[in-house]
């Protein structure tokens, strides 16, 4: 039952094969057979059931809310939650309990979505493995698939299975993780460089990052404010396409969305691809890409040439100085961002006391860890009066090539890009922190990021697994605010590449047994 | 987006596809890829049957990473480092915190190859619309409460904060890696 895409769990709510309440308590005991993934910092248990409940009594008198009403959901840790602690995996907010809800969260709640949890991510959403919080790191739910298994026995008989686990990608790892494991049906992820996109397709599922102003960023933790946006996680484009639905539109209280009316749509089956573009952004072939990888990229290319699209090959020149600028930019806004972590107001606070700095200093110092301090010091230095124009203003200016690089590709009649979304598939946990975060980050987002500068929409559809029996994900981008096309041209996609579903069946029949008293008929 | 109208010829184009699939679950992709058939090519030919590319995809990266220049010797410094300290209120903590700071450097200098002559910066990609303004009137408040719930030492209804215009100690006097450092 938990299988199933959102769009078929809501018909069966409505239809009453099955209440919310029991999928709620199902999913629950699922995210407790599955504790060891560590995809949730926090399980709102009690919520969730009363939310449950309250949704089982619309549908009894008939007043659902909406096509989410029931449904059981996660959000990542950097997303501010009412009443339920909100950590963002770090020290400094540990045992922070917001006051309000994000305006993504409230959309969800008051269209009678069921909140979960929270899930893990790095720390303040820095990194691209999901293993820099203080929660420790995400495991990727294909490091216990079939799939994965059966390919690896072949490669090695003496390694220890549990120690081999592999990287969700990040930083959004704990959202995908949860939506990949059938522990939820939808989840929302934040992307700034990449961490919807990246953890999306090393764990096969759909990542979704909408255009700059489309979403509201009220109630996300910050940490770049030109290039956050909430990310939308699901398991196939159709679903994501109702969750942007019920989560677009301007926000008086995030005055960076766009005021434009949003219409919420429908995607269709068919798309007359005589009339589709196609780009093929050549500079995409970055060093390091793997093979297989390319060769998926080429046979999509031909899928989408065969079905009559003009699919043609473009530049974008400044690619490869795209990942520079993002981390000059980025460092540079977050040292800003993390300002207001001082202690005082809320968050961590240190027992020195001599002064307001030394107060803040050491507070500082307990609640970071490396990776956010490296960030905070790099980007102070970048901002330097003596580095400002070299560094900052330099990046600024890059910015804007990259920009005008997409903007005259989709001016000369290219309605879609055609990307890889990362270099290769996923890789062991043991060999990921062998590199550093930024080495890892420079490494993992070069193809990601590029949709951040530009504020651009774009989606990862999982596309095949990979010789180790690992998921690997095709990235569409598309023109500002055009989120229809870019979907019904990702949902043709995903249907031509029919990509295998993830068997975890031993964690299915674990989860079986734990529940043996439900009686439901749907149960099977 | 209109129906297609050759709904049915896609799936007789793509049966060739579909007859390499393997059984038992794999992805019908995966028994399409020899490895071997994308071997490097010879340089040269024209676009349209260049043998570097299958498709549209080139088969080679069109780009390489740039090998790093190191750092001249002053430019971190010990007085930057302690400036970055103040400014940053974090603190290094050891040798990897300034290798880290150094590499980022080493590695941001890369931006300088670009050409950006006559280019205005970009603060954001919506800059060519106007930042909503709300009406001033008062919506929400009345939250102390809720508010003072979050910090850790508050006295009534205040923030208590410890003495303000104390300047951090200096380097000599302040118990940082950089004193032990230097």
């Amino acid at each position: 039952m938990l299988r199933v895409s959102l769009r078929e769990i809501s018909a069966a709510l409505k239809e009453g094969r099955v209440s919310p309440t029991e999928l709620c308590q199902r999913c629950l005991s699922f995210i407790k057979a599955t504790k060891f993934l560590n995809a949730y910092i926090t399980v709102a248990e009690e919520t969730a059931l009363k939310q449950a409940e309250e949704s089982e009594e619309r549908y009894r008198r008939g007043q659902i809310l909406g096509d989410l009403d029931g449904i059981p959901v996660a959000v990542k840790d950097n997303f501010s939650t009412a009443g339920i602690e909100t950590t963002c995996a770090s020290n400094m907010l540990k045992g922070y309990i917001p006051p309000y809800n994000a305006t993504v969260v409230k959309k969800l709640l008051d269209q009678g979505a069921v909140l979960l949890g929270k899930t893990n991510l790095d720390e303040f959403a820095m990194g691209s493995g999901s293993t820099d919080g203080i929660f420790g790191p995400v495991r990727n739910p294909w490091s216990y698939s079939r799939q994965y298994r059966e390919k690896s026995v072949h490669n090695s008989h003496t390694e220890n299975e549990d120690s081999n686990w592999l990287v969700t990608g990040g930083s959004s790892g704990g959202s995908a993780a949860a939506v990949s494991s059938f522990t939820c049906f939808a989840a929302l992820g934040s992307d700034t460089g990449g961490s919807t996109r990246n953890p999306a397709a090393h764990c096969g599922v759909v990542g979704l990052k909408p255009t700059y102003g489309l979403i509201s960023r009220h109630g996300l933790i910050p940490l770049v404010n030109s290039m956050d946006v909430p990310g939308i996680l699901t398991r196939c484009v159709d679903d994501a396409a109702i969750v942007l639905g019920v989560l677009a539109g301007h926000d008086p209280k995030d005055s960076t969305t766009v005021q434009d009316p949003f219409k919420p749509f429908e995607l269709t089956n068919f798309i007359d691809a005589s009339k589709l573009c196609i780009g093929i952004p050549k500079e995409y072939h970055a060093p390091g890409l793997s093979s297989e990888t390319l060769a998926l990229w080429s046979k999509a290319a031909d899928l989408f040439e065969n079905a009559g699209a003009k699919v043609i090959e473009v530049s974008l020149p400044h690619t490869r100085y795209s990942i520079i600028c993002y981390h000059v930019l980025c460092t540079a806004e977050v040292a800003s961002n993390m300002a207001r972590f001082d202690g005082l107001e809320y968050g961590h606070r240190s027992s020195m006391d001599k002064s307001t700095e030394v107060m803040y200093a050491a507070t500082r110092r307990e609640g970071f860890n490396d990776v956010v301090r490296g960030r905070i010091l790099s980007g102070n230095y970048f901002l330097l009066k003596q580095n400002y124009e070299t560094y900052f203003i330099k990046a600024q200016k890059v910015r804007r090539l990259i920009a005008n690089d997409f903007v005259n590709v989709f001016r000369s009649g290219i309605d879609v890009l055609l990307t890889p979304t990362t270099l290769s598939d996923t890789i062991p946990y043991v060999e990921f922190i062998k590199e550093d975060n930024r080495t890892r980050s420079a490494q993992d987002d070069i193809f990601t990021q590029a949709a951040n500068m530009a504020g651009l929409p774009a989606i990862t559809v999982p596309t095949a697994l990979s010789e180790k029996g690992l998921p690997i994900g095709l990235q569409f981008i598309g023109r500002a605010f055009q989120e229809q096309q870019l979907l019904t041209v990702a949902k043709w996609f995903e249907k031509q590449v029919k990509f295998p579903m993830i068997q975890l069946q031993g964690l299915m029949d674990h989860s079986h047994t734990v529940c043996q008293h439900q009686k439901s008929a749907f149960f099977s | 987006m209109r129906k297609c109208r050759g709904g049915r010829m896609w799936s007789l184009r793509f049966g060739r596809y579909l007859r390499g699939a393997r059984s038992g679950g794999a992805s019908y992709w995966g028994g399409l890829f020899p490895g071997r058939r994308f071997t490097q090519a010879a340089s040269g030919g024209n676009a349209a049957g260049d043998p570097r590319r299958r498709g549209r995809v080139y088969q080679n990266p069109t780009w390489q990473h740039v090998e790093q220049r190191p750092l001249p010797e002053k430019k971190v410094t010990v007085e930057v480092l302690d400036h970055l300290e103040r400014l940053a209120l974090v603190d290094f903590r050891n040798w990897e915190g300034v290798q880290r700071l150094e590499k980022a450097i080493q590695f941001a200098d890369q931006l300088h190859a670009v050409n950006t002559e006559g280019v205005e910066p970009m603060d954001s990609v919506l800059e060519d619309r106007c930042l909503y303004l709300r009406e001033d009137n008062i919506t929400e408040g009345n939250c102390t409460e809720e508010l003072l719930q979050n910090a850790r030492e508050t006295v009534e209804e205040y923030f208590v904060a410890p003495p303000g215009n104390i300047p951090l100690p200096k380097l000599e006097e302040r118990d940082t890696f950089l004193q032990v450092s230097e």
